[in-house]
């Protein structure tokens, strides 16, 4: 063979073994994944979804269920056929109903559905798009011991990141807070309590413009086209259809924080702020991290050094210096102060 | 109302676990703010602070200096180009001393020993030529460099200014999903791999920390840069006329250097966003007061933390693998020795890649240090080719003191510019030594991180060096 040869050949092999093991898209990662689904998973993905229109008081259908699953008509009636059998489910006036058993069942796959989302959210630094499919996959793996013994390691959390209670384990689930945003009034002022993760492609455009549960929202003004808010000192606009799948509370006048939302970030070298609130987006080890180094609400900070590449900054934090990076001040917001650092 | 002395446990119970609900998530952060706010309240009665701080101001302005525009850059290049200029030079005598005592003086007298005592003449190789002789090479080429870079770098680390390197550089690794302090970790690495995986310990994030460990590789180590220099000398240096020869060798390890950085940079990167995109990464960076160097302290720490375990962990693994290196060039099956019929069995693999199988064999037995790579090279290459006028025999490492020797006995062994060249890329990209692989498996404690460390750099190695080979020969070099 002549070298040519050979380093077409060579390009080939390496092109061959990419596509092969390729984390994620290579066709072994499809081919596992695409085999994952088992008879048991498809119950408990059919349970999750029963519990889930009682839960939201809707009916189920045969049709909803199979639209869920991606399975067909003739499929969804044999799933229901067995879930009969195993007397998860029963038949009350032609309506698809949980049994006490079911319910519980169905209630143990949520538990660890959200914890896992919760896990994924502060533990890890998977992207808030896969939070979901991960869960999917990993509700069907985990036994319950392993979910009490993550849930005491994440300190017992109440709810997934995207505000959804997560069932204690004795089943315990409180019944869901909150009204859409879409129902406040102009200039009337909410608390996000939870965004609904489905479908993903509404959620999607919900985390691209930053919300995040526990945030403040104001509302500006809505029309069939749009609806127009504030939150953290940004205008932001999403269609109707998108803005409903965000619920608020309505906030009392002695909850509501008053701007102007400024970032640590925004400070100036020489600049100084009095912390007021860690942004609800900065979680998990994130925010335990800069809680211990003592940004808390009522810390006063200094901008001291800004390194030559314009980013990470120095800042002087109760007497010490600490490199924060832009991405990390842009989550810590301060008002205007002449404390001592 | 009952009062709580005579409710049910699970009155109370169910109390709580309601109130729990009610009060949410705000617990953690309330308690911290509320410790935070007491003690300050208390700090605030009891500390006087004096006023005029002196010693904060002349942090502050050094602090200006090495991380402004202008001058933080040059400095940093300054600073570590003298500690490579003093840690080079000053290591020269010592290496040769004892390079001179353990290998030309006690090997001899070993074996003279061994002779006396009625020793058979297996056992003698085996004990003396082949595990001896490794950890001599070992301990004589690492030790004098390690003894030197390692206490300069402990007293800048000590003086405060490496965390400023960190904070300027962030920018540059944070593109890459790495942290600024990979910048230390790598400047270690230059020294030694192993010592640099153990400092990867000043990452506290534990995906940034990750990546710093599995590319740290990529710099070139101590037992490394003599291979290069002397590579590039014999093929690099020939290319041009004599006077620019030392010029022209030294500006190819300068360009290994580079190529080894950019292959830093572009596995993190690519680690980054593939396999390491779920670990959780944070980011935060303590510029600490300056402060005098505490010089004694630091001395002792860095010679019995960095260096001499190190050392001890690289003698360890060198001795089993003298005795390999011996028992494969002295053990005969069939007319020929292990190493030949090894060697030739990977000859076709290494031609394809544009090295040969006395490397490939090389670096297989002497994969717990770089140091004794070279050495071995030459072994085998005289054992293949049978030229007996240099070396020890059969299973005897050496090196020449002549450039143009070496450079004999390499063509003899039929190696051309390709070879050099693909020699340079492989004893940079290749799996690190056995020393360093230990030190991963201990530091992260799982063998998964340590199989990736290995075998993502050799493969690296064998793509880069197969590609180079067949462009090279494409373009006429062989």
């Amino acid at each position: 063979m002549t070298p040519f040869e050979t380093l077409l050949v060579g390009t080939a092999v390496l092109v061959v073994c990419a596509l092969l093991v390729w984390p994620r898209t290579g066709l072994l990662a499809r081919w596992r994944h695409a085999t994952d689904r088992s008879a048991r998973i498809l119950i408990e993905d059919a349970l999750k979804h029963l519990y889930d229109y009682e839960y939201r008081k809707i009916p189920p259908t045969l049709e909803s269920l199979a639209g869920t699953l991606s399975v067909t008509g003739d499929e969804a009636v044999k799933l229901i056929t067995r879930l009969e059998a195993l007397r998860l489910v029963e038949r009350r006036n032609l309506e698809l109903c949980l049994t006490q058993g079911g319910r519980s069942y169905a209630l143990r796959v949520i538990r660890l559905h959200r914890l896992w989302e919760r896990y994924l959210a502060d533990e890890t630094n998977v992207r808030e798009a896969e939070w979901h499919t991960e869960a999917e996959r990993k509700e069907h793996a985990m036994t319950s011991d392993e979910a009490n013994s993550l849930a005491r390691k994440l300190g017992d959390p109440l709810f997934d990141p995207h505000g959804d209670p997560i069932p204690t384990a004795t089943g315990v689930l409180p019944s869901p807070q909150g009204k859409p945003l879409t129902s406040l009034a102009d200039n009337e002022v909410g608390g996000i309590v939870h965004l609904e993760d489905e479908p993903a492609a509404v959620y999607a455009q919900l985390v691209a413009v930053g919300l995040v549960p526990g945030m403040q929202v104001r509302m500006i003004g809505q029309s069939p086209e749009r609806v127009v808010f504030e939150t953290a000192g940004n205008e932001v606009i999403l269609a109707p259809v998108v803005a409903a799948n965000v619920s608020v509370v309505v906030l009392p006048v002695e909850k509501r924080r008053e701007g102007p939302f400024k970032t640590l970030s925004s400070l100036a070298v020489g600049e100084r702020g009095l912390v007021t609130e860690l942004s609800p987006a900065c979680r998990g080890l994130h925010r335990r991290r800069l809680m211990d180094l003592g940004i808390v609400p009522g810390t006063v900070i200094e901008a001291e050094l800004r390194s030559p590449g314009g980013d990470p900054t120095a800042y002087r934090i109760r007497g010490a210096t600490i490199a924060l990076r832009k991405q990390q001040a842009d989550l810590i917001y301060v008002s205007e102060s002449t404390g001592t650092p | 109302m009952s009062t709580p002395m005579h409710s049910k446990p699970e009155q109370i119970l169910t109390t709580a676990s309601t109130l729990r609900w009610e009060i949410g998530e705000r617990l953690h952060d309330a308690t911290i703010e509320s410790l935070y706010r007491e003690a300050s309240r208390i700090a605030g009665r009891a500390v006087i602070l004096k006023d005029g701080k002196p010693r904060f101001s002349f942090d502050r302005t050094l602090d200006r200096l090495v991380t402004s525009r202008v001058f933080g850059f040059p400095l940093m290049f300054l600073m570590l180009a003298v500690v490579f200029w003093i840690t080079i030079e000053g290591a020269n005598v010592p290496s040769g001393l004892l390079a001179n005592f353990l290998v030309d003086i006690a090997h001899p007298f070993l074996k003279e020993t061994g002779t006396s005592l009625g020793f058979p003449w297996w056992l003698n190789g085996f004990l003396f030529d082949g595990m001896y002789l490794a950890m001599a090479w070992v301990i004589s080429v690492m030790l004098p460099p390690m003894a030197i870079f390692f206490p300069m770098f402990t007293l800048l680390e000590d003086f405060g200014y490496l965390p400023r390197v960190a904070f300027n550089l962030d920018a540059l690794f944070r593109r890459a999903g790495a942290h600024g302090k990979q910048a230390l970790t790598m400047a270690m690495g230059y020294g030694c791999n192993a010592a640099a995986i153990i400092s990867t310990r000043v990452i506290d994030s534990p995906r940034e920390r990750l990546i710093a460990i599995l590319t740290n590789n990529f710099a070139l180590c101590n037992g490394r840069w003599p291979t290069q220099i002397l590579v590039a000398t014999i093929f690099i240096g020939a290319l041009v006329p004599s006077h620019l020869a030392s010029a022209a060798s030294a500006l190819a390890v300068v360009g290994v250097v580079l190529i080894g950085i950019f292959f830093t940079f572009l596995v993190s990167w690519g680690l980054s966003r593939t396999v390491l995109s779920g670990e959780v990464s944070t980011f935060s960076l303590e510029l600490p007061p300056y402060r005098p160097p505490r010089i004694w302290r630091t001395l002792y720490t860095s010679v019995i933390d960095r260096t001499l375990i190190v050392l001890w962990r690289a003698v360890i693994w060198a001795i089993p693998a003298g005795a390999v290196i011996w028992l494969v060039s002295n053990i005969h099956i069939g007319g020929e020795s292990i190493a030949e019929w090894t060697i030739g069995s990977l000859n076709p693999l290494g031609i394809l890649i544009g090295l040969n199988g006395v490397i490939l064999l090389a670096y297989i037995i002497a994969i717990p240090a770089n140091e004794i790579v070279i050495p071995t090279i030459l072994m085998l290459t005289v054992l293949v080719t049978g030229s007996a006028e240099v070396g020890g025999g059969a299973g005897v490492m050496f090196e020449l003191d002549s450039e143009t020797a070496t450079a004999a006995v390499l063509h003899a062994g039929g190696w051309t510019l390709l070879t050099g060249i693909n020699l340079m890329l492989f004893s940079l990209l290749h799996n690190p030594c056995s020393t360093t692989l230990y030190t991963i498996y201990k530091e992260t404690g799982s063998a998964r991180w340590t199989w990736v460390s290995a075998l993502l750099p050799l493969a690296i190695a064998f793509i880069v060096s197969f590609f180079v080979a067949q462009i090279g020969r494409m373009a006429g070099l062989e």
